[in-house]
């Protein structure tokens, strides 16, 4: 019998649903934790000592951090169908696709949700290009994992979806339209409405309340992310 | 062993630590394959057509199918080889997200800030970002004391996925510490790591793969003196 898993999240995470997605996608019951980020817990603050993030899995006495590495553990630490492909060469595409997300889209996504004039412009156009190169790993499939939802599908809703739609309509800036992204437009609505996935989607109005909220300290928070 | 690779192919540049961490898993796996050098001012067909999305080295063309970032394609070399010497990733699940962690926090803490030293324009900038590298330095010494258990590496007795990313860098972290007096691994600082740092250069595919000190600080030079030559010239 397995130890008992807890996730330390917050609902308006989007990365806490990396985590919780890929749990659900495997079957393993969990507990969530939910952390007030303006006042981290002991627990957090221990088992995340290096960021004081969340998401953090706690398996019986493990602690595992960083979203997309829970996501590889709960791939291989649980049975049940595989969240990475199964082919060398494709897990080596969806890692390349995630890192690509994580590491060169994001600065220029928050940029270009939350700044304005030339520093706005410049990431807008950034981003957009970026996106349009994700769009072509959905192209003609369901899913990025193909028939099923995957890791990069995982990777990716944190950047495109339900999260996005939801600053687009704070920040009162668009960047994908239906016309623009069609193939990206429809595997977002794939993804949010799978049966399984829309189980840890946090509703759209609360986190449309929470990010209006927060909006001013969003701004200020990306300012100091702006390239010197 | 040599004969069962299929065709490997590494598109890379001889002054790239990212190029030297596919290099040295290469090595460890035994793996044999053909070196393309690139001129980074002059990009290949292959190498454009290879990694359209960032037209960077390394790349890993494995039966004609490429592969590209570094930690990737370590990965990818563990993977699809994994019959062929010693594993990078050790095999509980665990373990392997304590090294995924840590390989993480060297890409995004140290890399990062470390590759800003050398872009920025301001004296300011460039202490800051020296300054994020150096405080990443600090806390991977905690990270080797808890992956390696006491042991030699990351890895634990063997070479492992972070050995290989950190060790990838080490000829460019001591060619800083001669560019600008920072020296990066500190064995009053961080004596894990200094030690550490010693032994991996013992290790056989360090010494067949890590380019020479003197080299990447002649290089490092002169991509300095091209740039500032490019400002004076705006």
């Amino acid at each position: 019998m397995s130890p008992p898993v807890k996730i330390l999240g917050a609902f308006s995470s989007a990365f806490t649903h990396r985590a919780e997605v890929a749990l659900r996608l495997k079957g393993v019951p969990y507990e969530l934790i939910q952390e007030d980020l303006s006042n981290k817990s002991e627990l957090l603050q221990k088992h995340n000592p290096i960021h004081k993030k969340v998401p953090v899995l706690l398996h019986g006495d493990r602690a595992v951090c960083e979203s997309l590495v829970i996501v590889e553990y709960v791939d291989e630490a649980f049975d049940g169908p595989p969240l990475l492909p199964v082919d060398p060469f494709d897990r080596a595409t969806a890692r390349f696709w995630a890192r690509f997300l994580d590491d060169k889209c994001s600065t220029s996504y928050w940029l270009a949700l939350w700044t304005e004039g030339e520093v706005q412009k410049g990431s807008v156009k950034e981003i957009k290009e970026n996106l349009a190169l994700l769009e072509t790993q959905v192209k003609g499939k369901r899913f990025f994992g193909g028939d099923t939802v995957g890791y990069l599908d995982i990777a990716a809703s944190a950047f495109v979806g339900h999260w996005l739609s939801v600053f687009e309509e704070v920040a009162g800036v668009t960047l994908v339209t239906d016309a623009e992204y069609p193939d990206l437009c429809r595997w977002a609505k794939e993804y949010t409405s799978h049966e399984t996935v829309k189980q840890c989607l946090p509703e759209r109005e609360k986190l449309l309340a929470h990010f209006t909220a927060s909006k001013d300290f969003i701004v200020s928070a990306v300012k100091s992310m702006t390239p010197k | 062993m040599a004969g069962g690779d299929g065709d490997l192919k590494l598109l890379g540049m001889w002054a790239s630590p990212f190029v030297t961490r596919a290099k040295l898993a290469l090595h460890i796996k035994g793996l044999s394959y053909e070196y393309v050098e690139e001129d980074l001012g002059n990009k290949s067909e292959l190498l454009l057509s290879s990694n359209p999305v960032h037209k960077a080295v390394p790349v890993l063309i494995h039966n004609g199918k490429p592969v590209c970032e570094s930690a990737v394609v370590v990965q990818y070399i563990d993977d699809a080889f994994a019959g062929a010497g010693p594993s990078l990733l050790p095999a509980d699940p665990y373990e392997r997200a304590v090294a995924r962690f840590w390989a993480a926090y060297v890409e995004d803490k140290l890399v990062t800030p470390w590759g800003r030293v050398f872009r920025v324009k301001t004296d300011e900038a460039r202490a800051e970002a020296m300054n994020q590298t150096i405080a990443a330095v600090d806390a991977l010494e905690g990270g080797l004391r808890e992956c390696s258990g006491g042991k030699n590496f990351f890895g634990g007795d063997s070479v492992g996925y972070v050995d290989v990313l950190l060790g990838g860098l080490v000829p460019w972290i001591k060619a800083t510490a001669r560019l600008s007096g920072a020296e990066l691994i500190d064995a009053a600082k961080t004596p894990l790591l200094a030690a550490w740092m010693e032994r991996f250069c013992e290790l056989d595919a360090a010494k067949a793969v890590l380019q020479d000190v003197d080299a990447v600080v002649e290089y490092a030079k002169a991509v300095q003196a091209r740039a500032a030559a490019a400002a004076a010239s705006n």
